[in-house]
């Protein structure tokens, strides 16, 4: 007896400090290589987003008349005036290249926040509402998912307008029903929970039990997609602006810049690979990181 | 499992009346005028212009003009399209083998390479080749398509010579439309070559629209392979002395299908999408192309009718997908 207190009072007395939420969230993260991986990449396009006026060598628009089609500094006949080659108006590329990270990553972060702000408050509403309003939310859901996302997009784009601007609109209204049914169905687990009952005994409003007693235990799955999602927004963005139905010429946007150049495959590789080869990147390193969120916040998961 | 079926389709009845308002109203949204838009350049007089909105049933009010779009499609009639004033369920039809077509090859191959890739790769986990693999799958579902189409279009097309740019088949082959089916129609017209032309001309555009579903396919397969290797029963398997690929390839390929087969359902809408942008690249006289020109021409009755076709095929495999996994997994039709 006695030596089972002594043994309990050393274990008080040197107590092992549970890691911050921060920190056992990096330790899970960092065992996946790739997302960590992602993540530098990302940070990186972050950086040249951020820095695109400041590094770039010319502006984005200017137009070398004498340059034009220029080859990439490797090969015959290009020069470091203009790194990666100019496109078929003179523009220099990596000047473009470099301000389309600005774009992508502005698409990226006002589609998210759109389609997450609203997703997520419509599916809280859906799951605390009586039942008649959460079915008709839901019928409502599932009707957007009937339709091809990136053809829903294309016609809401077609009614708007085609702008940058209305395109991220578009992706968003798109997007948005994910957040409501992963939202829903992580509140509807969450509701008949003990703490929750134990909140609203104590005369938490309903709101206040929607947004800051449940709503934080379910950021998790929600987290995950809105990373995934912020790929999804980047390609598709880049999609309709190949389409000729997101950023108009002459913005710098890789896939408005891979439609204005399309004619000019067979003559210059570049202006044609390098755009895509942006997308590409950017896309494939945030879905490691999504990847590697995933692993990192999804209970079921964790520690499999 | 009748009970489920009802349960199914009391949501699918709602969801579809549900398409055609948004198709309707979608339509009414586009700017410009279809009347102008119609009449061209020589515009139209103020009397022809009433005729013509009469015509159309444009002077009705809204609601009116949904009741009867509504009455039209419910016996098959969606209206005329404005650019070549041909019905649009027949545009439609005529269009939709060549999407199907490019469709199903598409999905042969993402299911071919797919479902063993994911298999190998959830047996050899954390091998390299398990690492390789899905790294490339992750790139591949990262792909900006209409990029990756144009890459192809440069190596093989222009580059090598070895495959067509664009449409389904090479102009100096002229046949009748029997199946719809190029394939099956080249062989069917005994021409000597039409075969080998369609073929090469099916080849790029069916690997850029497989490439999404064939890394979605080969992710899912190997981390449902993974779940069932752990499970209890495997290990009885393997106690039992079977050999690894009886075990891998019947066991457990077996159980871990029902989410792959669930996933491979959800591809149609997916398939749709990238048809959308790999139809526009390769000229491919498909719906996603007549979709996108639809939207470009202002064809109001043709997006109208195109959304609300392709929505209910959507609809309707899903459904399908839900009966057969209900039918599959007795906890789902309880649930």
């Amino acid at each position: 007896m006695t030596d089972n207190n002594t043994d309990a009072d050393t274990t008080l007395a040197t107590p092992i400090a549970p890691p911050g939420p921060l920190r056992e969230f990096w330790s899970y993260f960092s065992e996946n290589r790739g997302a960590v991986a992602g993540f530098y990449v990302f940070l990186l396009f972050l950086f040249i987003a951020i820095f695109a006026p400041l590094l770039a060598p010319h502006s984005p628009s200017e137009q070398f008349r004498d340059f034009l089609l220029q080859p990439p500094v490797w090969e015959e006949g290009g020069s470091w005036a203009f790194p990666l080659g100019t496109d078929p108006l003179g523009r220099d590329m990596v000047s473009r290249l470099l301000h389309g990270a600005r774009y992508s990553f502005f698409i990226g972060v006002v589609v998210v926040s759109l389609a997450t702000f609203f997703g997520v408050g419509i599916g809280v509403i859906a799951g605390f509402s009586p039942r008649w309003i959460d079915t008709l939310i839901m019928r409502l859901m599932d009707i957007v998912l009937s339709f091809p996302s990136l053809l829903l997009a294309l016609v809401l784009v077609a009614i708007l307008g085609p702008s940058l601007i209305n395109a991220m609109i578009a992706i968003s209204v798109v997007l948005q029903p994910h957040f409501v049914r992963l939202t829903r169905a992580a509140v509807m687990t969450e509701r008949t929970k003990d703490y929750v009952t134990a909140a609203q005994v104590a005369g938490a409003s309903t709101a206040r039990v929607m947004f800051k007693t449940v709503l934080p235990n379910c950021l998790g799955p929600i987290i995950v997609q809105a990373a995934l999602s912020f790929s999804t927004a980047v390609l598709d963005a880049a999609a309709l602006g190949f389409l000729g139905m997101g950023a108009q010429p002459p913005t710098p946007e890789w896939g408005t810049m891979l439609a204005e150049s399309r004619e000019f495959i067979l003559r210059a590789w570049w202006v044609v690979t390098l755009p895509g080869l942006c997308i590409l990147i950017t896309v494939l390193a945030i879905n490691l990181m999504g990847d590697g969120l995933r692993d990192a916040l999804d209970p079921k998961l964790k520690r499999s | 499992m009748l009970l489920f079926l009802l349960r199914r389709l009391s949501t699918f009845l709602p969801t579809f009346l549900g398409v055609t308002v948004v198709s309707f109203a979608f339509v009414r949204l586009l700017p410009g005028d279809p009347i102008l838009l119609l009449a061209g350049e020589r515009g139209v007089s103020p009397e022809r212009y009433a005729q013509l909105l009469a015509k159309f049933g444009f002077d009705q009010p809204l609601w009116r003009q949904y009741i009867e779009y509504l009455g039209g499609v419910l016996s098959g009639d969606f209206g005329v399209s404005f650019s070549t004033k041909r019905p649009v369920l027949d545009e439609f039809f005529t269009l939709f083998p060549a999407t199907l077509e490019l469709s199903i090859t598409a999905m042969i191959l993402a299911v071919a390479l797919g479902i063993p890739a994911g298999v190998i790769a959830a047996v050899n986990r954390g091998k390299l080749f398990d690492q390789a693999l899905m790294t490339t799958a992750l790139i591949g579902y990262s792909m900006p398509i209409f990029w990756w189409a144009l890459l192809l279009i440069i190596t093989f097309s222009s580059g090598l010579g070895w495959t067509p740019v664009s449409g389904r088949i090479s102009l100096m082959f002229f046949f009748d439309d029997v199946t719809g089916f190029m394939l099956i129609d080249s062989l069917l017209s005994g021409q000597k070559g039409a075969f080998a032309s369609a073929v090469s001309h099916l080849i790029l555009p069916t690997i850029v629209l497989a490439t999404i579903p064939l890394a979605v396919i080969a992710r899912q397969t190997r981390s449902a392979m993974l779940e069932v290797l752990g499970e209890d029963y495997v290990r009885t398997a393997r106690a039992k002395g079977l050999s690894p690929a009886r075990v891998n390839g019947i066991h457990a390929l077996r159980n871990a299908m029902i989410p792959v087969i669930t996933v491979i359902g959800l591809s149609v809408g997916t398939l749709l999408a990238g048809a959308i942008l790999t139809e526009t690249i390769f000229s491919w006289p498909g719906i996603g192309k007549w979709m996108v020109d639809s939207i470009f021409r202002r064809d109001y009755q043709a997006v109208q009718g195109g959304l609300m076709l392709i929505a209910a095929i959507v609809m309707i495999v899903n459904l399908i997908v839900d009966l057969l996994y209900g039918f599959i997994n007795p906890k789902i039709r309880k649930g």
